[in-house]
């Protein structure tokens, strides 16, 4: 996730570090947490790319930060941008599943089970936040969506791949395991 | 623990008999307490729908045993069950099973009138049960006035009206969209927090979500349970 690019838009005012990573958190419901290290760490680069700018001293005397034009062009860009798809290759739960298939010695439908008990429980308690208030606040709920419409997409691929697998054995008549092509004859 | 609200117990079901023998339920247990949510999950054909209706004693297991509000469903009787259905057990369908003739408030008071209330009691009472699902002012309005999701709160304020401990669902969000069924499940929610034991079937893992532990069903079999087990939730309790 680009951390740079939400602290960017997030300096729409001057702000100082501390307050910048407060923000950040209180805005995406506190679900990736920033240490303040890495948020001046990413001050320091976008200074030196010429992002932001020192914008002078608040009434307590700490350093704030404010956009260059460069930062306000950068942040639009941002925004006129689609994220890319994160590579599928490095989606840990395909491969193992993939992998599952191909070693004989696996019951790839435990496997299927026990990450979707998992998946379940994260579900189960994304809803125990939500119902706790914790998605009450539009920003902090449109994040606490996403993460259910991922976690219940991952269970609906478990749910596909296990009856992928019922047909795969229930059409092969051969007592060998199954094959990672079901329709395949 | 105290006894649950419904307690199976071995329960097979078999549909035909020989070549055409299919079997529904195969040895199935399941117990659901008061205060609990349960969801029951599975694909087409696993069971679940044949687990519910069992559940609330629509239909009897060929073997293996039912028991709603510690009464044994076999040992009731069909009168027994249909009082039971009456005044123990709601139920909430994917369609709402809402009669088109009766207004809202008339198909909640129906089966307390059913169950031989005054005309009036039941009225009163199925005027709070609508209030109590956020329909307060639509009480004299046709099903077909009203929207899906108006609609199946409707059928939910039956299946609470009467203070039922037992509240079946089946599929009760699949002719809803996500935010409308979301809202069906938080009045389930809030009726199984205030002490009635739940039983959902769905398909959709987010409104699974909502229950206190999820069951997965495969052909007739409970495979696995994931989320806390009733000891897990009791233990909380007292730590609370």
């Amino acid at each position: 996730m680009s951390v740079k690019h939400a602290l960017l838009a997030l300096l729409e005012k001057p702000r100082y570090g501390y307050e910048l990573r407060a923000e950040f958190e209180q805005r995406t419901g506190a679900s990736w947490p920033l240490n303040v290290g890495q948020v001046y760490t990413t001050l320091s680069r976008l200074e030196r790319d010429g992002l932001v700018e020192a914008g002078g001293t608040d009434a307590e005397g700490r350093s704030l930060y404010q956009l260059t034009e460069a930062g306000q062009a950068e942040v639009k860009g941002w925004f006129d941008t689609p994220v890319e798809r994160t590579q599928p290759q490095r989606d840990e739960l395909a491969i193992k599943l993939a992998v599952a298939v191909a070693v004989p010695s696996v019951d790839v439908g435990k496997v299927v089970q026990q990450q979707r008990n998992a998946t379940m429980q994260a579900l189960q308690g994304y809803r125990r936040q939500a119902r706790s208030g914790a998605g009450d606040d539009l920003p902090g709920g449109l994040v606490l969506d996403r993460l259910v419409f991922a976690a219940e997409a991952e269970i609906r691929w478990l749910d596909h791949c296990e009856s992928r697998l019922r047909r795969a054995a229930a059409s092969s008549t051969a007592p060998e395991p199954v094959q990672p092509e079901g329709e395949s004859r | 623990m105290s006894e649950p609200v419904l307690r199976l117990t071995d329960v097979s079901r078999v549909h035909g008999t020989g070549a055409a023998e299919v079997h529904a339920l195969r040895g199935v247990s399941l117990a659901a307490y008061a205060g609990e949510l349960v969801a029951i999950m599975g694909p087409s054909g696993s069971g679940k729908s044949s687990l519910l209706t069992i559940a609330g004693g629509l239909d009897s297991p060929t073997s293996g045993s039912v028991e709603v509000a510690g009464q044994d469903l076999d040992e009731a009787g069909i009168s027994g069950r249909a009082k039971l259905r009456r005044t123990s057990v709601g139920y909430v369908f994917q369609d709402f099973n809402l009669i088109p003739a009766l207004t809202a408030a008339e198909n909640v008071a129906l089966p307390l009138e059913l169950d031989g209330a005054g005309r009036r009691a039941a009225q009163k009472a199925a005027r709070a049960a609508l209030d109590e699902v956020g329909l307060d002012g639509f009480a004299d309005r046709f099903p077909d006035e009203m929207s899906g999701g108006q609609r199946q709160r409707i059928a939910i304020a039956r299946a609470i009206v009467g203070d039922r401990r037992l509240i079946l669902a089946d599929e009760p969000t699949g002719a809803l969209d996500t935010e409308t069924g979301e809202d069906i499940l938080r009045l389930i929610r809030a009726r199984c927090d205030a002490g009635a034991a739940g039983v959902l079937v769905t398909h959709e893992p987010r409104y699974a979500s909502w229950a206190d532990r999820v069951i997965y069903v495969r052909d007739g079999l409970v495979v696995d349970e994931a989320g806390e087990t009733p000891d897990a939730a009791l233990a909380e309790e007292v730590e609370a």
